[in-house]
């Protein structure tokens, strides 16, 4: 549980952090929150020759609300997703599920961005933001670009961002209707046995306007289920109707057995915890 | 008239004695973080160890390659067997009459066994270095399963002692067997059982866990080559029996060992045994004559430092169609690793396993217990329990509810029916203990009444009825347990530890002023001595319990005792306490009456001072006498007043509890809720009521994250599948229910002060409680017992093999 030797660097603005990282190439990385990357430093798993921390770039910590945009910094903490009532009104899902997220003392270091970027499939956030439907702003030597949530995470731990890129910004368009993030974990501080985000809209009429699932831990990829969306969207939320979502959602799972329980398990928990995501943001609806 | 009752009474408030909820002296530092612990120890020109472990459960140790490692600056050497050989300190005792090998002595053994010992002038270099040790293992078939120990393929763990037919503990059948141990009468046992109207069967599983203490093992060793000292500190449990196992094994006589433990945070029996850490640390110092400090990280103590329980519990219990218990059989298959490493009384290689009747009327039972090596860490020590205690418990908890469900019964009226009477104490069971005091009825039915027994019975069966209409997906499970426990280990005729009995001790000196100091053989980890323990002396010598200073744990100035584990410190330490303060006492009596020119018999004690009878104006204080046993010449009286009791208990105490929880299970996930646990305890005499409600929350919260999911878990190549905090369970507060604590109270016959102790009893039945509400859950879909830890998988998959997911 002791490092191996590094260089720190804190730069102070973001393009010093791009122009560091290009410099530094592949031995470094950049430290954000560092719960997920200490640990594995600590493990002797990751032993990068540099540390690039961007806790001093001021302008990766925001959180912005414009008519129906929301715009949050990288570097904004769970703590302060939380706190900010601004957010909560534009997006309330993003307090529930920030709130799921490990402890407190966890969420007062831990970061959106680096939930987002490490492209670990246990982590919350990235299924929250393929439910959003949310834009990442990355910035490289060769300048900014934006990806989709729904379009960046290939494998575990690897994602469309280039190793010269920083994952700078997160946009998405401010929600209405209902809301949920359902999560079945061991104990606090766990990732998900399995976890779903819900977000559902409802016609004066009590028709399905919008709908948007996506699955946390349950592939080596957060899960974003479109055609499941889609049904109910068609469909409504009659009990058949759920039925033809959830066992959509479970068409693209792949649990893999670990302490949690087994693959099996897994899928039945899945579907249980999909099926109540749906119910809690229909209720809210 | 009154003036004088208020005024006895208001003295007595003000010595903050028995029956008080004084704070916890000890809180002021730790909650300023101003403890002091191994790791604060911090010694000009010390050396960092860091050990170089085996990823193999089981391989031949081809070669060691330090030549890269020794290279590195700032590394001062390398330690392997072949290093310590020539001092005979590559093996080492175990407290179980085994040996276990201090560094890789040809082969390993487990995975996570230390192989090397490397020392550099920083921490970060030493781990630096440990990468750089060039190990070359052969690796050799592996053994996990004790059912498959003795078969004809098995592996020969143990080469070393493959051929002695003869182990500590008798006989030995196989190589990878290390005991035998049987108590009661077992011919009479079978018969009973094959006789009997009714018999339950079932093999009850405890598995591998560990105490797991926020603080890790650890130790700073510093050898002054000046004048021949060695000074030790540590997380030790048992200071004093460390110092005399250090000097035998290193030859240093014992007056020039002085061993310290510090502050202590946590040990639950982690910190009871000597580990290959310590003896490196103190050869390292010796080598380098500079002080050496080793501390494990947390997955070094959950990999290599003692674990506990992995009890294969096969049990058969005998009854009569209404339910009376007539005879209970056990056979357990106990998985004690690579080396016998228990902390167990030396006769007494399964603890006090044979507790395992109870609280109830068992004429005849028979108890066997066969030790198996297997290639995981060694151990097998008393995790907030006393020896084997928490074993005992749940297997006789679950084997009551097992036999109620085959004789169709309330499992609290069977309970009610087998119970030991009150006026059957002291009480001989059929497994050789004496029983001190109980009255087991009185607490069972207060603690029905208090959770409302019958009504929560009569909504269970609604519940089910509702389920199984479709109307709900969630059962509701009633966990009762009552157990008994056996602690205060115990009477030098048969307990002793490496052939020291299990006294311990106080030494007490009142101060000019009227203050006082107490030294004890133990050391607190928790527990809160200097709290407790002065009020036991404020109560015995009438001295406030905050003018009197309690030290332990430096064996140069401590008096010597076996230290603090198995809910020992307030049977054995807490009498020598008061017997000590009785002394004080004694001789404060003579003092007072030459003071006041009276007969001692003319005078009595009256909460801290001595009055002459029928002139309650002529008295003495205790401040008073002793300011006089420092300045008068008393003829016949030495000056000065200080006392020393080592106390031998005449037998161990048997607290008692009656413990419900109520949980809420959610088939579909297999997610358990609790809803309601209730704890009554009986710990005798009660000194610190708010320290005793402190040490039952901590306990039922251990309680419940070993029945809930808390496990070391190996796959079948020995590798540990859950090593880190991430898959092993602490809970945290948000786990954690609210506890409802209650007590009766059934003093100790022959305990000096009536108290039995309590740290250990809320682990030892809040167990089968937890279990036994995710068991009863299910038994009206016809489950009869699932295994333990009861973590969501494993409910949601019992519940998948009853047919409750449709």
């Amino acid at each position: 549980m002791i490092t191996g030797s590094f260089d720190y660097h804190q730069p102070g603005t973001l393009q010093e952090a791009v122009a560091l990282l290009a410099k530094l190439g592949d031995g470094a990385r950049v430290l954000a929150g560092g719960h997920s990357l200490i640990p594995t430093m600590k493990l002797r798993l990751a032993m990068p020759e540099h540390l690039i921390d961007l806790q001093a770039v001021r302008e990766l910590k925001k959180i912005q609300v414009t008519g129906a945009e929301v715009c949050i910094g990288a570097m904004t903490t769970q703590a302060e997703l939380i706190a900010s009532d601004e957010l909560h009104r534009a997006a309330p899902i993003v307090r529930e599920t920030s709130l799921q997220i490990a402890d407190p003392q966890v969420r007062y270091l831990g970061t959106i961005g680096g939930n987002v970027a490490n492209g670990d499939p246990g982590n919350d956030m990235p299924a929250l933001m393929q439910c959003l439907d949310a834009t990442f702003v990355l910035s490289g030597p060769d300048g900014e670009r934006s990806v989709q949530a729904r379009e960046f995470y290939e494998a575990a731990y690897f994602t469309a961002r280039d190793d010269l890129e920083i994952l700078t910004e997160i946009r998405f368009a401010a929600t209405s209707g209902g809301y949920a993030y359902e999560k079945q974990k061991r104990k606090i501080g766990d990732y998900a046995t399995a976890a779903a985000a819900v977000l559902l809209g409802k016609g004066a009429d009590g028709s399905c306007e919008q709908a948007s699932i996506a699955l946390t831990n349950l592939a080596d990829t957060p899960l974003y289920c479109e055609a499941a969306s889609a049904q109910l969207v068609e469909n409504g939320l009659t009990e058949p109707s759920v039925d033809a979502a959830v066992a959509s959602a479970m068409s693209q799972i792949d649990p893999v057995d670990d302490n949690r329980g087994p693959a099996e398990f897994k899928r039945h928990v899945a579907a249980i915890i999909l099926r109540r995501a749906i119910q809690q943001a229909w209720a809210r609806a | 008239m009154s003036a004088t009752a208020e005024s006895v009474q208001d003295r007595k408030a003000a010595l903050k004695g028995l029956g008080t909820s004084r704070k916890r002296v000890e809180d002021a530092r730790f909650t300023q973080g101003k403890g002091n612990y191994v790791d604060d120890i911090k010694l000009p020109d010390m050396l960092f160890g860091d050990f170089v472990r085996s990823q193999y459960a089981h391989a031949r140790v081809k070669s060691i390659d330090t030549t890269a490692a020794m290279e590195l600056p700032g590394v001062v050497a390398v330690l392997t067997a072949k290093e310590l050989e020539p001092l005979n300190l590559h093996w080492m005792p175990t407290l179980a009459g085994d040996k276990q090998m201090v560094l890789a002595d040809g082969k390993v053994l487990f995975q996570g066994q230390e192989v090397a010992f490397v020392i550099a002038e920083d921490r970060y270099i030493a781990a630096d270095a440990v990468d750089l040790v060039k190990v070359e293992y052969e690796e050799l078939p592996v053994l996990v399963d004790p059912f498959k120990a003795e078969l004809p393929d098995a592996p020969v763990l143990r080469e070393d002692i493959a051929d002695q037919k003869e182990g500590a503990h008798g006989a030995r059948r196989h190589p990878n067997h290390i005991f035998t141990w049987e108590q009661g009468d077992k011919g009479a046992t079978e018969a009973i059982i094959n006789e009997a109207e009714v018999v339950a069967e079932e093999m009850v599983y405890y598995h591998r866990t560990h105490p797991c203490p926020m603080e890790t093992c650890g130790s700073v060793a510093s050898m002054d080559k000046v004048n021949g000292k060695l000074t030790l500190w540590g997380t030790f449990q048992a200071p004093h029996v460390v110092r005399t196992v250090a000097s035998l094994l290193s030859g240093i006589a014992e007056h020039n060992i002085r061993v310290v433990s510090p502050d202590i945070g946590g040990g639950f029996g982690n910190k009871v045994g000597v580990y290959p850490g310590y003896v490196c640390s103190i050869v390292a110092s010796i080598v380098t004559g500079k002080p050496v400090k080793w501390v494990e990280d947390r997955m070094e103590n959950l990999s290599a430092t003692a674990f506990a329980r992995d009890y294969w519990m096969k049990g058969k219990i005998a009854a009569t169609s209404e339910g009376k218990i007539l005879g209970l059989w056990c056979h357990t298959t106990a998985d004690h690793g690579a080396f016998d490493a228990c902390a167990d009384p030396t006769k007494y290689p399964a603890g006090f396993m044979n507790i395992c009747t109870g609280s109830y009327d068992i004429p005849t039972a028979y108890l066997a217990v066969d030790g198996i090596y297997t290639n995981k860490a060694p151990g097998g020590v008393a995790y907030r329990c006393s020896f084997r205690v928490t074993e005992a418990a749940y297997f006789i908890e679950r084997m009551i509810e097992v036999l109620a469900i085959k004789l169709n019964m309330d499992a609290a009226e069977l309970r009610a029916k087998n119970f030991i009477r009150k006026d059957q104490f002291p009480y001989q069971s059929a497994l050789g203990w004496e029983y001190d005091s109980g009255d087991y009825h009185t607490a069972w039915d207060k603690a029905l009444e208090a959770v409302g027994y019958k009504k929560l019975r009569e909504e269970q069966a609604q519940q089910v009825e509702d389920f199984k209409a479709g109307k709900t997906r969630k059962l509701m499970g009633i966990g009762l347990c009552h157990f008994t426990e056996i602690v205060g280990a115990g009477p030098v005729k048969n307990c002793d530890i490496l052939g020291m009995g299990m006294f311990d001790s106080c030494e007490i000196r009142i101060h000019p002023t009227g203050s006082a100091l107490a030294r004890l053989g133990t050391i607190s980890q928790g527990q809160g001595h200097a709290t407790t323990f002065a009020q036991i002396l404020a109560t015995e010598i009438g001295i406030s319990a905050d003018e009197i200073t309690i030290e332990e744990g430096d064996t140069d100035t401590a008096p010597y005792g076996l230290g603090t584990y198995g809910s020992r410190s307030t049977p054995v330490a807490g009498a020598a306490t008061a017997m000590a303060g009785r002394k004080i006492r004694a001789k404060a009596q003579m003092i007072a009456a030459y003071l006041l020119e009276v007969h001692d018999n003319d005078i009595e004690w009256e909460v801290d001072r001595f009055v002459v009878k029928g002139a309650p104006e002529r008295f003495k204080t205790m401040k008073e006498i002793a300011y006089a046993s420092y300045n008068q010449a008393i003829p016949g009286v030495e000056p000065g007043l200080e006392a020393v009791s080592y106390y031998d208990p005449p037998n161990m105490t048997y607290p008692f509890g009656a413990y419900v929880c109520v949980m809420d299970i959610d088939v579909d996930t297999g997610v358990s809720d609790i809803r309601q646990f209730y704890a009554l305890d009986d710990c005798g005499t009660r000194i610190n009521p708010m320290i005793i409600e402190g040490q039952v929350h901590g306990g039922l919260t251990e309680a419940l994250a070993i029945a809930l999911g808390q496990e070391i878990a190996y796959d079948e190549l020995g590798n540990i599948k859950t090593g880190t905090l991430m898959d092993f369970f602490i809970p945290t507060s948000w786990e954690t229910p609210n506890y409802q604590t209650d007590f009766t109270e059934t003093p100790s016959p022959h305990h000096p002060i009536g108290a039995k102790g309590v740290g250990e009893s809320p682990n030892v039945g809040g167990v089968p409680a937890f279990s036994n509400a995710i068991n009863d859950a299910f038994r009206a879909f016809g489950l009869t017992h699932t295994h333990m830890p009861h973590d969501h998988w494993r409910v949601w998959k019992t519940a998948n093999d009853l047919g409750l997911h449709g």
